[in-house]
Parts: C-alpha cells; structure tokens; sequence
C-alpha cells in the first residue's frame, strides 16, 4: 500500500486547516458554478471574476474532505492573476498529473498549448493522489467545477 | 445458542484475505455484505451441472434449471413468511423492485395531485422513482420527518397521510440504524385507503422478516447484503395487487401469447419477470436463505444488538465528545448501523486512514443526501455489522480511529 504520507502532503494539510480565497463574490459580475463528488457528496462552489480576459478575483466555497478542500484551495491561489489562456494550461497540466484524459472541453481555444512547459508548483504536491485512484475525483472536482464557471462567463459575456 | 462469529468467519472464504498486511476487518455489510462458501458452491454447481434456460426446454438439464429457480422463489417465501410462492417477483436489486412498483402500480394507478409519502431517512432507491413519477404524473411527494434521536417523527401522520395513496418507507434506515415502526405505519397507510411499500434491505438480512405481521402490501430487498450474490433482489406483494398490476418489462418470459396485434401476459410472478433471469443467482440467494436460516434470525439479531450495544459503548468511552454518532441510542432500537463524526475529520478522510489497518468502512452520503442534509453533514463515516463481526472488529475500528489525528488535529 502506498504510504498514506504521499497522499496527505503537508503543503495539502496546511491548505486544507488554512483555506486560501474561501468566501463568495457577487454575482455578477462575477459569475459561479458548483462541482458535486456524486460517490461522497463533497462540494465545491467557485466564484470567478474576469477582467479582460484575467482571473481577476476568484472564491471558493463548499465542504468535503481534505483532499478536495485543499485542491480547491491551491487551484485558487495558482490562478489568481492569470490569464485565461494560462489556465487552461494549468488545467491540462494538472489533468495529465492526475492521470486524467484531456476533455474536450478544457481545450475551448485552438491556442491551447499541452501543458508540458507549465509549471504546477504547489499543486504538485497532489501528486500522491494518483496512487488511491478513488481520491482522484476529490482532486480534480474543483478544476472542473472552474471550467464550468468559465464557461458560463463566456457564455454570458 | 448465541452466535458464534468466530466459526461463522469460516464459513467465510473472502475472511482469509489480508488487506496491506492486516487481518480483513469488514465493518461494511450495509453495502454489501460477504458470501458464505455454500452460496458460492450452488452458484458453481448451477454452472457446472445443470446450466440451461429456464422455463422453456424439456431436456433434463432444463428441468433441473427450472426447478432449482422456483426451489429458490420457495425458500425466499417461507424465509420471509410469504403464503403463496408466486408473491415473490424476481428482480436485479431492491430499487429494481421499487422502480417496479412505481413503474407498473404507480403508473397505472396514480395522477396529478395523487400524494405519495416517503420518510426524510430514505435512501435515494426509495425517492428518485417517486420524483420521476412527479415529474411525468404530477404526484404530490410528501416527507415524513426524523427527530433529534433519529426516529420518525409522526405527530403530524394524519395530516401527511390524508388522501394519501401510498406510503413507501425503510424499516431500517441505512444510515441511522433507526427501525421504523412498520407495522403502525401500515396500519396508519391502511385506514386512510393508502397502501403500504417497505423497503427492507437493511432489515430482511438481520431481522426475522414476515411481510404478512409487517402488514404491508409491497416489500423490496436485495440478495447481495443478506449473503446472497449481486445482481438479484426481490419485491414481494400481494396475490390480488400483482394480478391486478400492467406488466414492466416487456419481452420473452413475461407472455402467454403474442400475434402481430398484441400480446397477452404470462401469470404471476412471470409477468414481471421478462427475458432470461438471473438463474444462477436466484439458486445463490436460495442457498444465503439456508444458511441464515441454519443460524437462525433471532440469533442474528440477537448477536447485532449485543455487538452494536458493544460497539456504541466503547467508541463512547475511548471518544467521548469527539465522536458523534448518529441514530437511536438504545441498541433495541436500530440495526448494526452505525454512522459517526470524528474530531470533524471528514468522512474520506477516516475511511482513507482505516483503510491503512484493513478496517473497511463507508464514507458518504449513503445514498441518502435528504437525510445528509437534515443532519447538517454532507457525509458520514459508517461502520456496519453482521454476523461475521465480533468485538475484536469494533476494538480494530476504536484503534484505528485515533491515527487520524497524526493527519488531521494540529
């Protein structure tokens, strides 16, 4: 059994005691999306703000087990500030390390680069994820419930 | 003679297995619970003596088929007190038989503004039918609500139950252990002109079941949590309802006739039994109704309220105010369900760090999310027990918790 040390990473603990970002943003402008684990019934509600074509502010909400919470926490602190192009990369990035086939839907633009060259920084600490299959939808609920939202801002803008 | 779970343990072929080097502790029967060796042989003695179709070949091996299939339907009527054999209709799984009775008598008999009560402790088997039934009939859902101690909460019956047409109920909640009082609330369903469904997965597996002293007129459960195979569940209901009740699924086994025009329908219970069953698990299920009744039921219940008496005092006194479980107190009154917070640790959390000492147990919401939501948690961690349980699971359980903290509490 792969140690329970690689999936509970102290830089995941310390996101997860320590939320970054949690809270809420009016909408609009802002717009929200909420992500369900339909297997344990963790949430993810996230708020996002666009601000020619920037994360402007971003805040999550929702309750679930560490691994979701501090993904979601970490995803926030990483895009905060970026553009929407880098995200995407991001969300390819962090989608191949979880072992997870790129969706078509993350790669709304043609200009969408594979990812390899960008660096995850934090979020490499979920890495360990991958080793209990089951924890990897905690892991990724938050950066599919970002896409949802960006794709509603898109959809209303 | 009180159980002995030891012996029964071998009995038991899957309780050899080690899980990361730790012996198998399997605190999880409400999902699912284990097979004991005679299930398993029957079903490969099916495969390997007498494999065949049932119900249409009169070659020997078909004869035996069939035979050992209608045995089985036999076995789980005396087992659940049933007078006739073909009161029992077989199905995939309990929300099959639920999805039956809202698909055949729901459709057939309810319209726009029909009421339809169900309990805040239901499992999602026994709500999604009924929404879908909202939303293509118009029916009136109504909630029967829970208290702070888990138990139903029927000061306002009468008024949820005026004009009622069904009241559709568990008898042991999944998540809270709670037994509900069956056959009061039938009574109650009755005197109104409303009829009776109880979803019994949680109770037929650890309870003596009658369906007759329960007074109810529709009763689902599932084969694979009461040592039977997956992939076989039953609903029982009365003679005069299934006669009266439009087929389910149409196709082959489920006919008397058919002609370019129409068809006509095979008698009960092959009426809803369309296309080939499943054979090898009814002749499975038939041999987990042997081997229950080999311990017997009382016993088994017996051994769950001592071990759930055991269980709840010592998670109490090792944890105090840092767990909390949910459900009845008094052991009497609930099954061997017990779903618990620890120290706010989530759910996935503690199931996760179990796991790493071969304790199994369920992290969720339970199928249950209305009833999560009463409860103001989104999930829960539950340790649930059987016959194969004793009071070394619950001391493996009680040891393994307190690892979490290394993880969790700064």
């Amino acid at each position: 059994m792969p140690d329970l040390e690689d999936l509970y990473r102290e830089v995941i603990l310390d996101h997860y005691r320590n939320p970054r970002n949690r809270g809420e943003l009016d909408t609009p402008p802002a717009v929200r999306a909420e992500g369900f684990n339909p297997l344990c019934g963790d949430e993810v509600i996230v708020y996002v703000q666009l601000a020619d074509g920037i994360i402007d502010d971003i805040k999550v909400g929702g309750q679930g087990c560490s691994i979701s919470q501090a993904s979601a926490s970490m995803m926030s602190a990483t895009v905060k500030g970026r553009t929407t192009e880098e995200l995407r990369q991001l969300n390819r990035a962090f989608k191949a390390m979880m072992s997870i086939e790129p969706d078509p839907a993350d790669d709304l633009s043609p200009m969408s680069g594979n990812g390899a060259d960008i660096k995850l920084g934090d979020l490499e600490a979920l890495k360990g994820v991958v080793k209990f299959p089951v924890r990897i939808k905690c892991a990724t609920l938050s950066w599919h419930t970002l896409t949802q939202a960006l794709e509603e801002a898109q959809a209303t803008a | 003679m009180a159980l002995d779970p030891a012996s029964i343990r071998t009995d038991f072929p899957i309780m050899c297995r080690q899980v990361h080097g730790r012996r198998l502790v399997y605190l999880d029967s409400a999902a699912s619970s284990h097979k004991p060796r005679a299930v398993i042989d029957a079903i490969t003695d099916y495969y390997e003596r007498y494999n065949s179709n049932v119900h249409r070949g009169s070659y020997q091996l078909a004869v035996e088929a069939t035979e050992a299939m209608e045995v089985a339907r036999n076995k789980v009527a005396q087992f659940i007190g049933a007078s006739r054999d073909s009161e029992v209709i077989f199905a995939k799984n309990a929300t099959e038989a639920i999805n039956l009775v809202a698909r055949t008598w729901g459709r057939a008999n309810l319209g726009p503004g029909d009421p339809v009560v169900i309990t805040e402790l239901e499992h999602h088997a026994n709500i999604v039918p009924w929404h879908m039934l909202t939303a293509e009939q118009g029916i009136e859902l109504r909630w029967i609500p829970i208290d702070a101690n888990g138990h139903l909460d029927l000061t306002d019956l009468d008024r949820l139950l005026d004009g009622a047409r069904l009241l559709s109920v568990a008898a042991v909640s999944n998540v809270l252990g709670t037994i509900n009082p069956i056959r009061q609330l039938a009574d109650a369903a009755h005197q109104v002109g409303a009829l009776m469904m109880v979803d019994a997965s949680q109770y037929t597996p650890h309870l003596p079941t009658d369906v007759v002293e329960m007074g109810a007129d529709f009763v689902a459960f599932t084969g694979h949590k009461m040592c039977g195979p997956t992939g076989i569940g039953v609903l029982w209901a009365k003679s005069e309802l299934l006669e009266t009740m439009p087929p389910f699924l149409g196709g082959g086994e489920m006919i008397q006739n058919v002609t370019k025009e129409g068809f006509s329908t095979a008698e009960v219970p092959w009426k809803f039994e369309a296309g080939t069953p499943p054979i090898a698990e009814a002749v499975g299920l038939g041999a987990a109704v042997d081997y229950l009744t080999g311990l017997g039921m009382e016993q088994v219940r017996e051994h769950e309220v001592a071990l759930t008496g055991y269980a709840l005092r010592t998670l109490t006194l090792r944890y105090g105010d840092d767990i909390t479980i949910h459900g009845p107190t008094e052991p009497a009154e609930r099954g061997g369900v017990l779903s618990f917070e620890y120290k706010g640790i989530h759910p996935h959390d503690v199931a996760q760090v179990l796991d790493r000492s071969g304790v199994c147990v369920r992290a969720g919401h339970h199928c249950a999310k209305p009833l999560m939501r009463v409860l103001g948690c989104t999930a829960t961690s539950r340790a649930s027990m059987y016959v194969y349980n004793d009071e070394s699971d619950v001391d493996a359980l009680a040891d393994a918790l307190g690892d979490a903290d290394a993880f969790f509490i700064e």
